[in-house]
């Protein structure tokens, strides 16, 4: 017998399943994530981080990933009203844009390696390569192995984690680093980081970033580099999300508009 | 970079690209918008905007073709085409749906990867066959680093209907002989006399052809980023048109799953 999948091209996921309603196919009557009910069982039980965590991993977490992913989740909620993603989204806001495009604003602006979602990529991937060998580590961040061929991303200008124009690590940045070795086991890569901090950043003349200590603590949660950057991106909506909004019933006249602080040099020669 | 950095860009950014003076002028690269590039074509102005360079009207009928011919594929189907037709079918905006096909467009199956990793291999390999070494050996190394070489094979077909009629424009504006283009098909003989079935498409074509006009691999990127804009308006316009949430709509049963078991929380 000839079914539905036979002659239907389907989308394939161990994430996700439904059953429909008797009445209409196109409409669920059960979801599930990962074999749980996602309306008869998640929800009431599971939490938001938990939820997050079994739609990533595909398991239920233990109340130690749940509590480290939900410390994440609090430490980026909001990269403050100066980071530029935030800024990307009040832009969107002050001009009156729509919804879709003040987040989408704020992804694009967080999506780079300068303090973005790809820096957090680029940490995980030495985790991957470095593990917990400092050498290996000083090795990369000095001298890494750069793919010479041309692509949509721009050559990344200083080493992965590190704030090129930082002079000493900053308190948020040493406090979140301080709970996420609290939150993990003594040999978790948050605590090798904490312990090694002081010699690469001396190696590298630089203070490590945000992005440094979400990215290992990510991997920590044994979360790959992909998701890692994903997840950068969802977790630091929020706060772009309540920027645009306030910014947009202040009104463009109380934004800055940098009317003056810009400078045209006529270097131009060609025709 | 240091923290000076940052504080002497506090006060100012020193710009050569253009600068507008709201109720005056506007300078566009050194030049006046309104008095000296305002009977520009859009392409001109792109090129020029992104180059900083003017070009011939048989170079921009090129750069142009490039467009029309490689990119505008009216057709839902299409990944990104389909993210702006589903823009359109869910009644999210026009804008919401060309930004979006954009910005899916930067893909590593098709789109701007292959596009920009093609032009550079081209521009990198012809230095090299320029400096001694044996293409063969190029495209070998290329397939041993990378499995495959940027601009051969495509996903889905085997070949590429769009090199034909793109290559006639180029004949017909006599830009169809320089050394990148010759290149391109040169790979594509040297992948067939290894033994793969890696065919040029679009990509090597299009890039063989603007790198014999003189583009940086980053300046390619830039002019390209809009050439499928047109797929993503036609797609949304289509989709919207009609009634909503009908663009190949999926049952339950579409599911295929293959995770664990029912369980409880």
């Amino acid at each position: 017998m000839t079914t539905y999948k036979d002659k239907q091209e389907v989308i394939h996921s161990k994430i996700w399943n439904e059953e429909p309603e008797p009445d209409n196919p196109f409409a669920a009557k059960k979801c599930y994530c990962s074999g749980y009910d996602v309306y008869g069982d998640l929800l009431g039980n599971a939490s938001w981080v938990e939820y997050l965590f079994l739609l990533l991993k595909l398991q239920k977490p233990t109340a130690e990933q749940a509590n480290l992913l939900e410390t994440i989740a609090v430490a980026i909620a909001n990269p403050g009203i100066r980071d530029h993603s935030v800024r990307a989204a009040m832009n969107a806001g002050v001009g009156g844009s729509t919804a879709a495009s003040t987040l989408m604003a704020a992804i694009a602006v967080g999506a780079g390696h300068y303090g973005g979602a790809r820096e957090v990529y680029l940490v995980m991937e030495l985790w991957e390569k470095c593990g917990q060998d400092l050498q290996i580590w000083e090795k990369e961040l000095l001298n890494p192995d750069i793919d010479e061929r041309a692509d949509i991303w721009l050559p990344i200008e200083h080493p992965p984690g590190f704030d090129p124009h930082g002079v000493s690590c900053p308190t948020p940045v040493k406090q979140t680093l301080e709970k996420f070795s609290l939150l993990t086991r003594v040999d978790s890569n948050s605590n090798w980081l904490k312990e090694n901090q002081n010699r690469l950043e001396e190696k590298t003349k630089l203070p490590i970033t945000f992005t440094m200590i979400i990215a290992t603590a990510l991997s920590d949660l044994e979360i790959t580099n992909e998701q890692g950057e994903i997840l950068y991106l969802l977790l630091r909506l929020p706060g772009a999300a309540v920027h645009a909004l306030e910014q947009k019933k202040l009104g463009w006249k109380k934004y800055p508009f940098f009317m003056d602080k810009i400078k045209f040099i006529d270097d131009h020669t060609s025709t | 970079m240091s923290l000076e950095d940052l504080l002497d860009s506090e006060t100012c950014w020193e710009t050569s690209i253009g600068l507008s003076y709201p109720g005056e002028k506007v300078i566009f690269r050194g030049k006046d918008l309104f008095a000296e590039l305002s009977n520009n074509s859009w392409m001109e102005l792109l090129l020029y905007g992104v180059t900083g360079r003017k070009f011939n009207q048989d170079q921009l009928k090129l750069f142009e073709a490039i467009w029309v011919i490689c990119t505008s594929y009216p057709d839902p189907r299409i990944w990104n085409n389909r993210v702006s037709a589903l823009t359109g079918s869910s009644r999210a905006t026009g804008a919401l749906g060309y930004a979006a096909g954009i910005a899916v467009s930067e893909a590593k199956i098709y789109g701007m990867k292959p596009i920009v990793k093609s032009f550079d291999f081209l521009i990198k390999s012809k230095k090299k066959v320029d400096e001694g070494e044996s293409l063969v050996s190029l495209v070998k190394e290329e397939l041993e680093k990378y499995r495959v070489v940027p601009g051969y094979a495509r996903p889905i077909i085997k070949n590429d209907e769009r090199i034909k009629p793109l290559m006639k424009v180029a004949k017909q504006l006599g830009l169809a002989s320089g050394e990148h283009i010759k290149l391109a098909f040169d790979v594509e003989n040297k992948l067939k006399e290894l033994g793969y079935r890696m065919n040029a498409n679009i990509a090597s074509v299009a890039a063989g052809l603007v790198a014999d006009q003189g583009l940086t691999p980053r300046e390619y990127y830039y002019y390209l980023i809009n050439c499928f804009s047109v797929g993503f308006l036609m797609s949304h316009l289509d989709s919207s048109n009609k009634k909503e949430g009908l663009l190949f709509p999926l049952r339950c049963e579409a599911i295929s799953y293959s995770g664990v078991k029912k369980k409880k929380w």
